[in-house]
């Protein structure tokens, strides 16, 4: 792999661009890997790049049923933060914070990483209250926040409803300004290129389609472009865990698979400058693309799914928070609307474990927030993968969590995912 | 998408709440208050991801309030069948003059 450079850009600006090559190379699976990864999303990539830096291990194939990044890592809506604060998630989600910082850098590949501030709005001193908690308890564990008045997020944000007659007034708000967004597309393709430079095997167009068995464990998998053995096979399939598990013979699974829709709008000039979110009608969250599109989202449908289409219900919904609370959007036209499948966990919280099926290893449950975690969740699954063992970092995402009482309900909602 | 309530006629889905999974027993699906815990933490927490056709309790909450036994696909948004969850509803139902 040739290192990118801006003489390279120069260069190929002065020729007619004709000195670029594939980033990465489409291969053909081989019969038989050290480690198969299911999945060719940023999480898969991502295990498949760290399993190769952090442990070594060169003979790894991703399979992906279709083409990489065109699954939940195409759809999400970019933002990165880490504003956790449960033990178990909050060192996790730093974690993959930090990485982020050094990511473009580490992957020589430009993430359009933008830590242009997260701010979640406050508008009574029930949320001011449990949010200040959450922030003093991030700010002792070494991440970054910090309170604003109304006046201050006023200044950041007036194009917010600052009125007298502001459906919910806003009273102040919560800042990390370590978080932001980045390219969705670019993180695929970056962890593609780094994970193929160090000799990975992506896959596409290979639908896995059953498991291989010798005794009691799994020994590689079954796929549309024929067998493929593995020492080791490790799902990271987000909406697509539910089918694929119940093969593997996982049984029932803390997950429920729903579908979450996000929208843009046509582009405008710079307004938005940080990612918005708010709690107080519904979950809603918004940040601008580079490009200029407004990106928002709200809930999920509430209902299981596993169309990729949202429902008109949720999609008026998020329409009314949207005009409630940044009243211009109701003057720009929606130029897309889309939704992905989720993997919605009882708790809110993800999984990354090793499984009681030997050779069989489980990454899910990602909810609304599987884009920020990419970095670590391919950091720490890579480990568990190597190693057979959860890192520290990731022991609390383990799937009896629920029958030892030692749930990570960050939003204390209950086993109710559309809750969460 | 549409659920026909058997009480209210056919209503956004916008009015109803989705409950959980339904097997057609009485409407909470609980175990036994003696049953062990392995049984607890399947009823609360562990779920089918069903991809195709499934069968589920939903809750009129913005219309009449009965909870319903709802017969759905949850690949094409597809609702087959909608039927009060509860026997004493739908015997209400029958008795209504």
């Amino acid at each position: 792999m040739r290192p990118y450079s801006a003489l390279d850009v120069l260069w190929n600006g002065l020729t007619g661009q004709r000195g670029w090559t594939r980033a990465w190379r489409d291969r053909a699976p081989r019969p038989a890997y050290d480690v198969v990864i299911v999945g060719g999303g940023g999480h898969g990539l991502a295990t498949a790049y760290y399993l190769a830096r952090n442990h070594g291990l060169r003979r790894v194939a991703v399979l992906e049923r279709g083409l990489i990044g065109q699954g939940n890592a195409g759809r999400n809506t970019t933002i990165v933060r880490s504003n956790y604060m449960l033990p178990g998630n909050r060192e996790f989600y730093e974690h993959t914070l930090k990485l982020w910082e050094g990511l473009s850098q580490e992957l020589n590949y430009n993430l359009m990483f933008s830590q242009r501030g997260h701010l979640a709005l406050s508008f009574d001193p029930g949320f001011r209250d449990a949010f200040a908690r959450r922030y003093n308890t991030m700010r002792m564990t070494g991440a970054d926040g910090r309170w604003l008045s109304r006046s201050e997020v006023q200044a950041r944000a007036p194009y917010l409803d600052w009125s007298q007659s502001a459906r919910f007034p806003i009273e102040g708000g919560f800042l990390q300004q370590r978080a932001g967004t980045a390219r969705h597309d670019a993180l695929v393709w970056g962890f593609a290129r780094a994970a193929d430079a160090r000799g990975v095997h992506i896959v596409q167009n290979c639908e896995v389609t059953g498991f291989l068995r010798e005794g009691g464990a799994i020994v590689g998998v079954e796929t549309s472009r024929g067998e493929i053995r593995a020492e080791k096979v490790a799902l990271a399939v987000a909406g697509s865990t539910g089918p694929l598990a119940a093969k593997a013979g996982l049984g029932k699974l803390p997950l429920e698979t729903h579908k979450l829709q996000a929208f843009v709008t046509e582009p405008l000039k710079p307004i938005v400058h940080q990612v918005i979110s708010s709690a107080r009608q519904g979950l809603f969250y918004m940040s601008q693309s580079d490009k200029g599109g407004v990106v928002f989202g709200g809930e999920i449908d509430g209902h299981p799914s596993y169309a990729q289409r949202g429902g008109l219900e949720t999609y008026s919904e998020v329409m009314s928070k949207a005009v409630s609370l940044a009243p211009f959007l109701a003057r720009t036209r929606l130029l897309r609307q889309w939704a992905g499948v989720v993997d919605m966990s009882m708790d809110g919280s993800p999984f990354i474990t090793p499984t009681p099926i030997p050779g069989l290893y489980f990454n899910a449950g990602w909810n609304y927030g599987g884009f920020k975690a990419t970095p670590a969740s391919g950091w720490c699954y890579a480990h568990t993968i190597a190693h057979d063992a959860p890192h520290e970092l990731n022991a609390a995402f383990s799937l009896d969590r629920f029958a030892r009482g030692r749930e990570l309900d960050e939003e204390a909602a209950g086993p109710v995912p559309r809750l969460h | 998408m549409r659920l026909t309530c058997p009480f209210c006629g056919p209503r956004d889905v916008a009015e109803f709440v989705y409950e959980g999974p339904f097997s057609g027993a009485p409407q909470t699906e609980r175990p036994a208050l003696s049953a062990a815990p392995a049984a607890w933490v399947e009823a609360v927490f562990l779920r089918d991801q069903p991809r195709g056709e499934t069968r589920e309790l939903w809750r009129h909450l913005h219309g009449c309030g009965c909870f319903l036994d709802v017969l759905r696909d949850t690949l094409t948004h597809e609702v087959r069948a909608v039927a009060f969850a509860d026997p004493a509803d739908a015997a209400a139902m029958r008795a209504k003059p």
